[in-house]
């Protein structure tokens, strides 16, 4: 599903020049539920970004489900972002003065679907992940777990090839965190491609394969047994 | 434009920031009702003195009395100066060709004019026929003062509508009753009407030969007023009008004993002179109304702008999200711009139509002699409302451009 290779990536602040990304190579095949772990600044969130499209690789290679990923203008990237991915960030991102209903329906928007089509789709999103009853709720009425089950139900709405979630439970306590990965798992389980990042141990037990990112280089890649997160809830 | 989906959008967000869409609508509306205010004003105050001038003959010129400034010929300064009978006679005489309407005045002050019971104080002028076509009047019934009242001194009298409405109230009859002037009776042969509107059509009007007679005039004349023959040009006009009194004057100060350059003794009101002047001060009136109403569009668009890019700023971190989740830099701006058109132009036909509407009901409310009927140009109204929606459209352009173009990663880490 996702084949990188060499990946580079520098940041310029000033004169100086931040290399965080040293050369990643990294596959990921359908229906996987992978965690990217590191420390504090090792380049996860960086590495998530650049294969979510929102942001690019210096040099290397990316082929996201068969399609080269390059010289990308704002245009084609959205389109592919609709297209293929999903995000769940970790501070929710949910557009303030919309509901619930009409988060969820945004990415459906963008692709172009009919009002009333997409209001069902949407409905049928947060039935999904167990907030139909939440539906015209402004974000700011929601707890923080509601919020990100609407993030979730949102990227999934557009139907796409992989979910990409920083961080998802950085802002949620532990048992809303393990319901959340419930959630997640759940949506992997239904043959998903997922990628998460985290730099929590037990979050990323919870996944398949972890990994680990260190000065900008995977140091580690191993297949885990996977925890189910109902078991701790 | 015709994207129903798109409206739907944008009508979403606007009933969902309903402070921010306010505070844009109200730059714009506030701006474009300030602007109809103006012009209305503007186009008040022109009405206003046009029709101060249309109370008289376009090219009335009036010769009056003052006072000495200077000593001349051992005649001391502050002698006051009356004309007289042959004054008029000679001036009139002399330029028998060039005038076309003439009259000399003799005015009564503090006339009491009353009928049965009512009775009020109104102007009494002893006034030629012409005088009729140099004050503009016309005649609601009956006739002016004719040839015959004047050779035969008739006790005759011609009153304006005004003083007709204040004496007569709502009698049958008013032509051929008798109104007592000063205790003397008159009898109405007409009643006037003037442009001039209540002021002029609160005075009386008899032959003069009767006022000076009845009035203890004897040939004093307090002014005299002509008009001169109709010529090609406004310039031939006032050429000829500047010809005529430079004539009378001389002629008056010589026969008064009045220095050259005494210019306080002998007064010319020279209308064509003054018409000129009023075009003068109608066109500094109007570039000032225009230079105001422009700043005010400025200020408004100024506005618009400033709010647009503190809008733009604001839904930073919204845009990223949208095109995270696929919104091409196309369809951002295409959103910012929707939305800026219709509040800019949904507020500025609300800020036009309650300025129009404040002129209609006030306008006619206004009671002043400087502001008339004030009214504005629907189409310079429009057209500037378009300009407004036009520079809104530009002015949020920019701002959405640059969003647009943002990295979704930027705009995403936007606090
Ligand atoms: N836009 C940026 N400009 C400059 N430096 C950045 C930028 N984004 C991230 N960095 C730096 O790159 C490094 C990796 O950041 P990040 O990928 O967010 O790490 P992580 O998610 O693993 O904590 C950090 O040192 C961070 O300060
Ligand atoms: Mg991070």
């Amino acid at each position: 599903m996702i084949t990188i290779k060499d990946l580079h990536k520098s940041y310029k602040t000033g004169n100086n020049s931040l290399h965080v990304l040293k050369g990643i190579n990294f596959n990921v095949s359908e229906g996987e539920l992978v965690s990217i772990m590191g420390s504090s600044g090792s380049g996860k969130s960086t590495l998530l970004n650049i294969l979510g499209m929102l942001d690019e690789a210096d040099t290397g290679s990316y082929t996201l489900d068969g399609v080269a990923i390059k010289n990308l203008n704002e245009k084609i990237a959205a389109r592919y972002r609709n297209k293929f991915l999903g995000f769940i960030f970790q501070s929710f991102n949910l557009i303030n003065y919309k509901t619930a209903l009409d988060n969820v329906a945004l990415p459906l928007y963008y692709q172009g679907m009919k009002r009333g089509e997409r209001m069902d789709k949407a409905k049928a999103y947060l039935e999904k992940v167990g907030l139909a009853q939440w539906m015209d709720h402004l974000p700011n009425q929601l707890s923080g777990g509601q919020k990100q089950r609407v993030a979730i139900a949102r990227a999934l709405a557009s139907d796409p090839k992989v979910l990409l979630a920083d961080e998802p439970t950085g802002a949620l306590d532990t048992k809303t965190s393990y319901e959340v990965m419930d959630l997640i798992q759940q949506i992997n389980d239904e043959g998903r491609t997922i990628l998460i990042v985290t730099h929590e141990h037990d979050i990323a037990q919870m996944t398949k394969r972890i990994v680990n990112l260190k000065d900008g280089l995977i140091i580690d890649d191993t297949k885990v047994n996977q925890v189910r997160a109902l078991q701790n809830v | 434009m015709f994207d129903l989906e798109r409206w739907q959008e944008i009508f979403e967000t606007i009933s969902k920031n309903k402070l921010r869409t306010f505070l844009t609508g109200l730059s714009v509306a506030s701006g474009i009702f300030i602007l109809v205010i103006l012009l209305g004003i503007g186009e008040g105050m022109k009405n206003g003195i046009e029709r101060e001038f249309q109370s008289d003959a376009a090219n009335i010129i009036y010769v009056f009395p003052g006072v000495t400034s200077k000593e001349y010929k051992g005649l001391n300064p502050g002698r006051m100066i009356q004309m007289k009978n042959d004054d008029y006679q000679f001036t009139t005489t002399e330029n028998k060709e060039a005038l076309e309407y003439k009259s000399s005045v003799y005015r009564i002050w503090g006339g009491m004019v009353s009928f049965g019971k009512e009775s009020g104080s109104y102007r009494v002028e002893g006034v030629y026929p012409d005088y009729q076509f140099l004050e503009n009047s016309s005649m609601l019934l009956g006739r002016f003062i004719n040839y015959k009242d004047v050779n035969e001194s008739g006790k005759v009298v011609i009153i304006g509508n005004r003083v007709k409405n204040d004496l007569f109230k709502d009698a049958k009859s008013i032509l051929g009753e008798y109104v007592e002037i000063s205790g003397i009776k008159f009898k109405v042969v007409g009643v006037y009407t003037d442009p001039g509107g209540e002021r002029e059509e609160s005075r009386v009007f008899v032959p003069i030969t009767t006022a000076q007679k009845v009035f203890g005039g004897g040939n004093d004349i307090n002014y005299m007023s002509y008009t001169l023959q109709p010529e090609g040009t406004y310039e031939e006009a006032l050429a000829s009008a500047n010809k005529f009194t430079k004539k009378v004057e001389t002629y008056l100060k010589g026969k008064h004993t009045i220095a050259p350059d005494d210019n306080s003794a002998i007064r010319v009101n020279n209308m064509l002179e003054n018409t000129k002047r009023f075009y003068d001060l109608m066109g500094m009136i109007k570039m000032f109304f225009w230079g105001v109403g422009i700043c005010t569009i400025i200020a408004g668009i100024v506005g618009v702008s400033n709010i647009m890019l503190i809008i733009v700023k604001e839904r930073t971190r919204e845009i990223g999200v949208r095109k995270a989740l696929g919104a091409e830099p196309i369809s951002i701006i295409g959103m910012v711009l929707h939305e800026s058109i219709f509040v800019t132009s949904f507020a500025g036909f609300t800020g036009l139509i309650l300025g129009l509407v404040l002129l209609d009901v006030v306008g006619p409310m206004i009671q002043t002699d400087f502001i008339y009927n004030p009214t504005v140009n629907f189409n310079v109204a429009l057209s500037t409302v378009f300009i407004l929606i036009v520079a809104g459209a530009v002015a949020g352009f920019f701002p959405a451009y640059r969003a647009a173009k943002i990295k979704p990663i930027v705009a995403l880490r936007d606090e």
